[in-house]
């Protein structure tokens, strides 16, 4: 990857963060209601007009359309993420915060997802046809079917009410103070069940690509002759089946890794995890504009950073794409 | 081969109950024992902490505990001293004098005093503070003739019942020498409040917990007896239950758990289901009705509306029984100010299609008389399930219904502020006193954008004059009167139909000693809790 596709990819995220920018600003604006409905629908009412005055005044909610539309694209441009109405603390600490433990959770999960749908598609594409492939493919299918929030608390009242195996929530132990390996061996302790979650209700994807990329290689003119030519078994699946294979699943997961910084809501409030996909929620409902403009930087960000990411994977894995290409292309 | 684990851990967990059942029996005569954390639940983190400016039922359940108020209410003697041991009123209702307790400190150290009250009361409770504004309009000064008296002094004459009874919710004191000559709104310490209360604030982990600890110097003698409270963030109402059962967390409260889990949670050997400790903080369940609608603003069709309701199926379907049906906007639980001496509207659907007939809004050709958009506050599971009840009653008399959705936000200003509905379920809460959060929903003349106001388009000068009646009346006897009144006028106009009172649930594992022991416990200090060890 040359400095210059890399400064052209970063220029392309610039139209799309401002139309997305836009569309937040304008959907946030048609919803019924402002911060200040949202926070007073929380408290119970002010008695009269005053306090909700005061605080459209205190939030800049009191100033013209287009005033409070400069605002916020003065704060995006500069990015200056500013205060958030919501949790009356700088935008930037609020999802500094939650950004590490989203990237974990959803970053886990993706990554069971991916190697489960890898391995058991592989599996299943050898097997084609045979009950071990209607088994696998069908108990994928079901679990992709399955609502995250149900299997996450069947999964707790299994693991963690019955067998007690496992915590039942949250990021690490309550107020623990442990440092070092004991942390984190806390902290996996407590990824396992939402990181299933999400894994096992998201392998499906996987599974079906991997298995049909692999039958497609199976077909494939290189394989008769790496067949021809006499090589192993192993090697044929390994190298000449699987490696190309991998290639729509490394696609796929560009494109999961892009919504990644999503999160899971569903999980995150199942297993109260503090994550983005709530603070996102969160940010709407209560209709924080900086809050949410916040995010959808940190989003678009990241979005560019793992679609340069997967650019440099499938150089690796395909030589035809990646740097020559882009070279011959950009010439 | 041996027993299963499971079973070995059924067998187990079966041991471990009989022997707390046996316990718990014995433990009723048993002196509190000091130490231990109380972990509970909470689904919320409220963005601001300080009780004094923000008087709800969320940021009390947190700060109750660090902030005290002058009184607290009780079963036996209704008020019990807390920061005040003296209160009263005077004849002319231009004065109400506070005696502040002795030797108190705030968990600073520095002495609390006439001072803080007088700060609390002027800059907070009155223009800041959302229910104070209510209240407390009148209120000219706080005078403070020496450190441990308070005197309140009001250009019009209030009713010192009303004070009285709102003393225990709006009265939370802040400490003056932090907060004066800061801007209070925006001061840090709303976020880590200080207070004279049983424990301390120590950490906020935003997403994860709130903990208090231990006040090694309160006021109250050996108490508190816990180390600490624990308020774990879970968000999912099944996530709860699970917590509970593992014993992850002690308790939850204000109904966390939803209604269906109760009766499982309530045959756990060592959970138990509480149903009191609420009655200072009543909700309500009302249909609110546009009289900007045509229909709706003759009161035939709203005593079809009635008739066409049965609260009772609400009570026993969507509460589980955990409810009573209302008579009107003062619940039953409220013995000082109810009457049942009001008309009354029996379910009856066959005098509600006569009503609707004789209103001139007989069914169309297809069956219906008339349509009318319905909007459930969408905060409990409950008003959005009486949504749906409300939908099929009203059908079954020729009136569609189709019902609106939105997030709190998007409610409050559709219906308080946008007037865009025809009906709405409400659950306004009854705090203590008519006057403070009840007859504002009856009151005419009010302006659009006051949330839980009357935005209905009702406007009754009789009714008007009522309530101002209320707010003027100093003689408590009379002042109930009045009310009553009130309630009966309510229930002849039915401007909206108060359908039903509930308070909330708490859920509790047995180790957890003197839970709900008074009528706002959740929203108490938690001073004399303690842990079974």
């Amino acid at each position: 990857m040359s400095w210059r596709r890399l400064g052209r990819r970063l220029l392309q995220a610039v139209p799309v963060l401002l139309l997305v920018a836009i569309g937040v600003f304008v959907l946030l604006e048609l919803a019924q209601g402002d911060a200040v409905d949202a926070y007073l629908a929380g408290i119970g009412g002010a008695g009269d007009l005053t306090l909700a005055a005061e605080l459209r005044q205190r939030y800049g909610l009191a100033d013209s359309l287009g005033a409070r539309f400069l605002t916020y694209a003065t704060s995006l441009a500069t990015l200056d993420l500013g205060w958030s109405i919501a949790f009356a603390r700088p935008v930037l600490d609020v999802i500094l915060e939650r950004l590490p433990k989203t990237l974990l959770l959803m970053g886990s999960g993706i990554l069971l997802a991916a190697l489960l749908g890898i391995g058991l598609g592989a599996l299943a594409a050898l097997r084609r046809g045979r009950p071990t492939d209607t088994v696998v493919t069908t108990a994928a299918l079901v679990l992709n079917a399955t609502p995250g929030f149900w299997l996450g608390l069947l999964l707790i009242i299994v693991f963690s009410v019955e067998l007690r195996w496992l915590p039942l929530g949250g990021f690490s132990t309550l107020d623990s103070r442990a440092t070092g390996l004991a942390a984190v061996l806390d902290t996996a302790r407590h990824l396992v069940l939402p990181a299933a979650t999400l894994g096992l209700t998201y392998f499906a994807l996987y599974l079906r690509l991997m298995r049909g990329a692999m039958l497609a290689a199976a077909e494939s003119g290189w394989v008769t002759a790496a067949k021809a030519r006499g090589l192993p078994t192993r090697r044929i699946v390994l190298r000449h089946m699987a490696r190309p294979a991998l290639l729509p699943v490394v696609t796929m997961l560009g494109l999961q890794s892009g919504t990644m910084l999503g999160g899971s809501v569903v999980v995150e409030t199942v297993f109260a995890i503090p994550g983005l996909g709530s603070l996102a929620f969160e940010a709407v409902s209560q209709r924080d504009l900086p809050l949410l403009a916040g995010i959808l930087l940190a989003g678009t960000v990241l979005v560019v950073l793992v679609n340069i990411l997967v650019d440099i994977v499938y150089g690796r894995l395909d030589p035809r794409v990646g740097d020559n290409l882009g070279r011959v292309a950009g010439d | 081969m041996g027993a299963s684990r499971r079973e070995i851990l059924l067998s187990t967990t079966a041991l471990a109950g009989v022997a707390l059942v046996a316990r718990g029996r014995g433990a009723w005569a048993q002196e509190p024992v000091k130490g231990g954390t109380l972990i509970v639940a909470a689904d919320t983190e409220p963005r601001n902490l300080n009780p004094a400016m923000v008087a709800s039922n969320g940021v009390f359940y947190v700060s109750s505990k660090v902030v005290e108020p002058l009184v607290e209410m009780d079963y036996e003697t209704g008020l019990r001293p807390v920061l005040a041991t003296e209160w009263g009123g005077s004849e002319d209702g231009l004065t109400y004098t506070v005696k502040l307790r002795e030797g108190v400190t705030f968990s600073d150290g520095t002495p609390f005093t006439s001072e803080d009250v007088a700060f609390s009361a002027m800059q907070v409770w009155k223009p800041l503070q959302n229910l104070g504004r209510v209240v407390f309009p009148n209120l000219e000064a706080v005078d403070t003739p020496d450190p441990l008296t308070a005197v309140f002094t009001f250009s019009v004459p209030t009713p010192p019942q009303l004070i009285e009874n709102a003393l225990p919710a709006l009265s939370s004191v802040l400490p003056k020498h932090l907060y004066d000559g800061s801007d209070i709104a925006e001061n840090p310490l709303n976020m880590a409040p200080v207070g004279t209360g049983p424990f301390v604030f120590a950490e906020h982990r935003p997403g994860e917990f709130i903990r208090l600890e231990r006040n090694p110097t309160y006021w109250g003698e050996g108490q508190p007896y816990l180390d600490a409270i624990l308020y774990r963030v879970l968000p999912d109402a099944g996530a709860k239950a699970a917590a509970l059962e593992t014993g992850d967390i002690h308790l939850t409260a204000f109904s966390a758990v939803p209604l269906a889990e109760m009766p499982r949670l309530d045959a756990l050997d060592d959970v138990t289901v509480v149903d009191k400790g609420y009655e200072g903080i009543t909700y309500q369940i009302t249909l609110e009705i546009n009289h900007r609608r045509a229909e709706l603003a003759n009161p035939l069709v709203r005593q079809a509306l009635r008739h066409a309701i049965d609260p009772q199926f609400i009570v026993d379907v969507v509460f589980m029984g955990y409810a009573t049906a209302a008579t009107g906007p003062v619940p039953s639980s409220a013995a000082d100010f109810y009457t049942a001496d009001v008309a009354t509207y029996d379910f009856d659907i066959a005098a509600a299609e006569a009503l609707l007939d004789e209103a001139g809004y007989p069914r169309g050709a297809d069956g219906t008389r008339f349509s009318l958009r319905l909007r459930p506050a969408p905060w409990f599971e409950q008003t959005r399930a009486v949504g749906d009840y409300v939908r099929q009653a009203l059908q079954k008399v020729g009136i569609a219904v189709e019902l609106v959705t939105a997030d709190p936000g998007g409610h409050i200003a559709a219906v308080y502020t946008d007037h865009d509905f025809d009906l709405a379920i409400g659950s306004p809460v009854y705090r203590n006193d008519p006057a403070i959060s009840t007859t504002i929903l009856f009151q005419g003349g009010l302006p659009a954008g006051v949330p839980f106001s009357n935005q209905f388009g009702y406007d009754d000068p009789e009714m008007n004059e009522i309530i101002a009646k209320g707010l003027r009346t100093i003689d408590s006897a009379e002042r109930v009167a009045v009310y009553e009144e009130f309630q009966r006028k309510a229930a002849e106009d039915l401007p909206i139909l108060v359908l039903v009172d509930f308070t909330f649930l708490t859920v509790a594992r047995d180790e957890v000693r003197n839970v709900a022991n008074n009528p706002r416990w959740a929203t108490s200090s938690w001073a004399d809790t303690w842990l079974q060890p």
